[in-house]
Parts: C-alpha cells; sequence; structure tokens
C-alpha cells in the first residue's frame, strides 16, 4: 500500500510536469485574448502562443559575434529553473515527491537563478538597451524579493512549515478560519507578481518602446530557439506565480495525501482558478495605468509594507 | 483554540482599518482621502455591527447606525462639498515623501502593538488584540496631521483619528454608553461645521490652504 501510493505520487509528480509545461502557453494565451476583448479587439485566440513558439523553433538562431557562451546556455537554464519551479507548486494535490527539491524560500532562490543569468546574459552582448534592461530589472526584483519573502513568511507562520505542501495542508484541510494576515500577503503577493511578471503598472509586456520597457530590453539581442524557450519560461513564470497564489490563498479544492478519487474535481476547481486568476490580470491590466519607473519602487514598497503590516498582524492577533 | 467566527470577521475588520489608515497616509489626491474617509467609516460601522450583534449589545446598534449615517454619508457629503467649493481638487503636498513616511508608519505599528501588549494583558475580553491595532490606527492619524500641509488633509486626518479612538472604545470595551456617543458624534460634525468656516477664512487671509503661511507672523 505505501509503495503503490508513492509510485501513484511519482507518476502524478511527472504528470504536472509535463502538463505545467504545456498548459503555461495557454494561460498566457488566454490572458491576452482577455484583454483583446476587454479592447474590443477579437484577439488572436487562446493557442496564439503555441504558434509563436512553433515559429521560434522553426528559425535559425543569430548571434552576436562576441557573445559568450553564457549568452548560449542562459535560456536553458532559465527554462529550466522556471520548469523547476512550476512543477514542484501543489495546485492539484498535495503529494508532490520533488516538492521536497526547494521550500519556499529555496523557491525564491530558484526564480532568483534565473533573473541574475538573464540579467547577466543581457549585458553579455555589450548594447545600452541590454544593460539598461537588466539594471532595470535588478532594481525592480530586489524590491519584490523581499516582499515575496514576506508573503512566503507569513503563510509559514500561519502552518508552522516552509514546504508548501504542508501549507497547502494546513491552510486547505484543517478547519476553516479568517486570516487578515494572509489577507494582507495576498494583496502583497498581487503586486509582487504583477512587477515579476512584467505586467502592466511596472512593465508592459507588449511594448518595445524603448523607454518603458524592462523585460523586453533584457531579451532583445535574443532569437529563433532561444527566444522560444525564454518566451516559454516566461509563461511558465506567470504560470508558477499564479499557482503559488492559488495554493497559499485559495487552496481549497486541493486534494490531500492519498486522496485520489478526489482528482477530477480537483482538476476542474484548478482550471476554474486559472482562468478566473487569467481574467482578473487582464481586467487589472486593462484599470491600470503605466507607472513611471522612479514609481515602481514606491509600488513595490508598498508590496513589502502591506506583507510587513501581515506579519505584524498575525502576531498580534494570532491569525 | 478555536476562535468564535464573529470575533474572526472583527478581526479582519481591525485588519481593514488599519489597511485603510495606511492607505490615507500615502494617498497624493485629496479626493480619493475623502473615499478613503467614507470606506474607513463604512468599515468601523461594520465592525460596531459586529460587536453589538456578538455581544448583544443593542445601545451598540444605534451607535452603528449613526456611524454609517454620520461618517460614510454626511461628512464626506460636507468635505466633497467644501473642497468644490474652495476649488481644491490639487494633489496633497506631504512634508516628507512617501516611501518614508510609509517606513515611518511601520515603526509606529510596532511601536503601538508593543505598547499595548501589557495593557491587553490586563484586559478579559477576547478582543484584547485589537486594542493595538486601534492604537496603531491612531498615531497614524496623527502621523499623517504631521505630514500634511495642507488644511483640508490635516482635518481628515483628524476625523480619522476619532474614527480609531471610536473603535478602540467599542471593540475593547464593548461600547461607552449612548449619551457619550450621542455627545461624541456631535462634536464631531459641529467641529467639521468649523473647519469649514475656518477654511474660507484661511484662504482669505492667505490667498492658500497651505498652512506653512501661518508660520509667517509678520506682513511682508
Amino acid at each position: 500500500m505505501e509503495y503503490l501510493n508513492l509510485i501513484l505520487a511519482i507518476l502524478f509528480q511527472l504528470a504536472q510536469l509535463l502538463l505545467v509545461v504545456l498548459l503555461a502557453p495557454l494561460l498566457t494565451g488566454w490572458v491576452n485574448q482577455c484583454q483583446a476583448w476587454l479592447q474590443n479587439r477579437s484577439g488572436p485566440g487562446v493557442l496564439q502562443p503555441y504558434r509563436v513558439l512553433r515559429k521560434l523553433f522553426l528559425k535559425d538562431a543569430v548571434i552576436a559575434h562576441n557573445a559568450s557562451p553564457l549568452f548560449r546556455v542562459t535560456p536553458y537554464i532559465v527554462f529550466g529553473c522556471m520548469w523547476l519551479a512550476a512543477a514542484i507548486i501543489p495546485i492539484i494535490a498535495v503529494d508532490l515527491p520533488f516538492s521536497q527539491a526547494a521550500d519556499v524560500i529555496a523557491l525564491v532562490g530558484v526564480f532568483a537563478v534565473a533573473r541574475v543569468f538573464l540579467a547577466l546574459a543581457a549585458m553579455d552582448i555589450g548594447t545600452a538597451f541590454g544593460s539598461l534592461g537588466a539594471r532595470r530589472e535588478m532594481l525592480v526584483s530586489f524590491l519584490a524579493e523581499p516582499a515575496l519573502l514576506m508573503v512566503f513568511f507569513t503563510a509559514s507562520m500561519i502552518s508552522h512549515s516552509t514546504q508548501l505542501p504542508r501549507i497547502v495542508d494546513a491552510l486547505a484541510h484543517h478547519q476553516f478560519m479568517l486570516y487578515p494576515s494572509l489577507a494582507f500577503a495576498a494583496l502583497a503577493f498581487v503586486i509582487v507578481l504583477l512587477a515579476e511578471n512584467a505586467r502592466i503598472p511596472v512593465d508592459n509586456p507588449s511594448t518595445h518602446l524603448e523607454l518603458t520597457m524592462i523585460h523586453e530590453a533584457m531579451i532583445l539581442e535574443y532569437s529563433a530557439r532561444h527566444l522560444a524557450l525564454i518566451e516559454w519560461a516566461s509563461s511558465l513564470k506567470l504560470f508558477a506565480y499564479i499557482s503559488i497564489g492559488i495554493a497559499l490563498f485559495l487552496p481549497q479544492g486541493i486534494i490531500e495525501a492519498g486522496n485520489w478519487a478526489g482528482m477530477p474535481l480537483a482538476i476542474a476547481l484548478l482550471l476554474l482558478k486559472l482562468l478566473a486568476a487569467g481574467a482578473g490580470l487582464a481586467v487589472f491590466e486593462a484599470i491600470s495605468a503605466k507607472l513611471r519607473i522612479f514609481r515602481a519602487p514606491e509600488f513595490l514598497g508598498t508590496a513589502f509594507l502591506l506583507a510587513v503590516l501581515g506579519l505584524l498582524i498575525h502576531f498580534l492577533l494570532g491569525a | 483554540m478555536q476562535i468564535p467566527l464573529s470575533l474572526q470577521f472583527i478581526n479582519l475588520l481591525a485588519a481593514l482599518l488599519l489597511l485603510v489608515a495606511f492607505a490615507m497616509l500615502t494617498q497624493r489626491r485629496i479626493l480619493s482621502l475623502i473615499n478613503l474617509f467614507a470606506l474607513q467609516g463604512f468599515v468601523l460601522a461594520l465592525s460596531t455591527f459586529v460587536v453589538a450583534y456578538s455581544a448583544s449589545q443593542h445601545h451598540l446598534y444605534y451607535s452603528a447606525g449613526l456611524t454609517l449615517l454620520l461618517k460614510v454619508l454626511l461628512l464626506p457629503w460636507l468635505l466633497h462639498r467644501l473642497i468644490r467649493k474652495l476649488n481644491v481638487r490639487w494633489d496633497v503636498e506631504t512634508m516628507i515623501n512617501i516611501p518614508t513616511t510609509m517606513l515611518v508608519g511601520i515603526a509606529l505599528v510596532i511601536f503601538s502593538f508593543n505598547l499595548a501588549a501589557p495593557i491587553s494583558q490586563l484586559s478579559e475580553g477576547i478582543t484584547r488584540g485589537l486594542i493595538g491595532i486601534a492604537l496603531a490606527s491612531v498615531l497614524l492619524s496623527l502621523l499623517m496631521m504631521l505630514t500634511r500641509r495642507k488644511a483640508v488633509s490635516q482635518v481628515v486626518a483628524f476625523l480619522s483619528l476619532e474614527n480609531g479612538l471610536f473603535f478602540a472604545a467599542t471593540s475593547a470595551t464593548q461600547g461607552m454608553p449612548l449619551v457619550v456617543e450621542l455627545g461624541i458624534a456631535l462634536d464631531v460634525l459641529v467641529a467639521t461645521f468649523i473647519f469649514g468656516i475656518f477654511f474660507f477664512q484661511i484662504r482669505e487671509t492667505f490667498d492658500s490652504l497651505d498652512i506653512t503661511h501661518m508660520e509667517k507672523l509678520k506682513d511682508d
């Protein structure tokens, strides 16, 4: 029985590994489609990211003469990091053998590794845009990272663990409670999500306007399969962040260890949550204006403030 | 230990109150400042209502209704009218920049939580954690009064300070006698009227509502 459960869990983990990598572009496509609808456009359809990926994979890569090996390996490292991150977040079941590999703090580290490599690769070619993008990315992320950690700490203190499956277990399967501290953490997390995924108030994913771009400036030198991997990694990153949000703040419906019969319901609920999160993201982007780059630190400072307040309120109220 | 649902709800509202206090502290526009003040009044009325329901204190229902009427409808309406008449829909100027204010605000919250810890040890009820939050929102309103230059936002800060005090009274001690509450409500209303008159006087004398002009004593 023990062995059977373990085998099932490993099988499930492998299935999730495949599922996230295949589903992530679909989520990006859904967000883009929602945005198109909100702007009264018909939109390219939810499958557009797959078409873009196929097109990019079929092209020949062009690489600058002075590119170092770092520039070539970065897309693979970034893609690997994001894939790992997205695969170990419990979104359907808490039985995830691989999730022992990284608790929430290590998860933040995995994101940081990807970011550092991306920034280094952006500066590697030596163009002005690359280093401009890298500097801005670092400015945004060094403020976003502590806020993200604080969000995780709040959840960890409520559940007395830094392992994501345990946190989900404590939040979803014990008696229902209102957590004011988690409400604060959720607000902070939304801000971090927007900043880290280059969404509208901080960065615009669909712009190539030199004054405002952050993420696009960094990957300007990439083409073909390298660009495809980085785009795919961006989709995976958005998917990972939304999954973290679901796991921490909306864990109802994620099945317990060993309860494989509840799987169809859990998957259906997950799809619903993802659809809602994607649509919510599109609506938020539609109603907010892009911030000046110098206002971004203030925006992220708000995230840090909210997360710290959440922690303090947890200390005071014990909830 | 399982906390009853009504108390969890009050805790959530208390946290919201603190959040609104922070939002007011960091707000740049005077219109949104007044809307936030109305929101704070609404949260306050709701929490008073929940306390009244859970402790079955009937006079608190009246107090919740009074809060709703006065702080959500009447005072914001008065303030909106006032800024329309004074034509002051400009951005609020703060003395210190906003990120610094936020950091000072966090320090104040930590300070008041620590300060309230021994007091809440003394009190019996299950709502004792709320004293710290009420104190924090009072101090945050004070900080807002200190950091704002314009008279209108200072008055909003003053009114929100009263909200914090009111929250402390209802949540921690299950409310004051109704006569006292009525008196305070009347005071706040009268104060707003008087402030309104002051605004016009200040503007007539100095051509502006920036109170730094009042530091000059001589004509020059």
